[in-house]
């Protein structure tokens, strides 16, 4: 965290070039390449992910402050939250009566 | 409010009191993670009940989706800008990267809006199917955070239009800035587990 005195927002350009380029790579395999729906899912799942990151660290500056550590295990846990109820809910309603 | 004052911090981290607000928003955030993930949870699960109506490849429309992602993820390099030259304290530079955010944001709520026009016409309303409630629920949902940081980003332009860079103006902005890239974060998974999701299926 610094009063930014540089003349360009070098690193936002970066974060924002590389966000595109991470969507289209994303809808390119999803939409163009012949893979196997599981595969695909891992790729655009992971791709996802790295672009949340790059949101999170290069345009909001998560860890900068006083507060960073706070604020990464702030989301690190609701980020756990979230993949409990995403995965949980999917995996019981999807292997429970339904399935039987 | 004049206590803790750092005069070495950004403007919006100088006091005791704005540091305290960032923080809450934060802890405000992973709350709207946990509130999504449920959201797309009901969607995980209810993805395929189609029953007898409109299928994910029916009515998705993905060049409209990728103008839609475009302008979005644009928007949150133009609020990503705007910190920067608040940062610089550059007033005008803020309010203008500031505008152009929402100008985005707009052109992307109007895109969907029509989007939801369209699904209606081919006869994919909320009552249709699981799939499409779900479906609904979670892109309005987000939908409606983003007519709601339009609204809110509004009032806090006008702000420092009125008074100018201080402490407080600042920090305002600076959270606004945190909503915002945040639905860009919800919107790089509604466009990948729902759209290209739908369209491998």
């Amino acid at each position: 965290m610094e009063k930014s005195t540089e003349r360009f927002p070098l690193a936002h350009v970066f974060g924002f070039v590389m966000s595109l380029v991470l969507t289209f790579v994303a809808a390119w395999v999803a939409l163009e390449m012949n893979l196997s729906f599981t595969i695909v899912m891992w790729i655009i799942g992971t791709l996802a992910v790295i672009q949340a990151g790059l949101q999170l660290f290069m345009f909001m500056h998560m860890t900068e402050g006083e507060d960073g550590k706070v604020n990464i295990i702030n989301i690190a846990f609701m980020v756990f939250c979230a993949i409990v109820i995403v995965v949980g809910s999917i995996w019981v309603l999807t292997s429970g009566h339904a399935a039987h | 409010m004049s206590a803790n004052v750092n005069t070495s911090l950004p403007l919006e981290y100088q006091t005791e009191q704005s540091r305290m607000n960032i923080l809450g928003f934060w802890i405000f955030l992973g709350a709207e993670i946990v509130l999504f993930a449920t959201l797309f949870s009901v969607y995980g699960v209810l993805y395929k009940n189609y029953a007898g109506g409109p299928t994910h490849q029916d009515i998705f429309m993905m060049k409209e989706v990728m103008i839609q992602t475009v302008l979005l993820l644009t928007s949150s390099f133009t609020m990503g800008v705007a910190i920067w030259e608040m940062r610089r304290n550059n007033k005008k530079g803020l309010i203008g990267w500031f505008i152009l955010t929402l100008l985005l944001g707009a052109g992307f709520l109007f895109m969907e809006i029509n989007e939801f026009i369209h699904y209606v016409h081919e006869g994919a309303t909320m009552q249709t199917s699981a799939f499409l409630s779900s479906l609904f629920v979670l892109l309005g949902t987000h939908g409606a955070h983003v007519t709601f940081g339009i609204f809110w980003a509004t009032m806090v332009i006008i702000q420092i239009a009125k008074r100018g860079l201080t402490p407080v103006t600042a920090r305002k902005t600076f959270i606004i800035g945190l909503y915002w890239h945040f639905l860009d974060v919800v919107w790089i998974f509604i466009f990948t587990f729902v759209y290209l999701k739908g369209m491998v299926l």
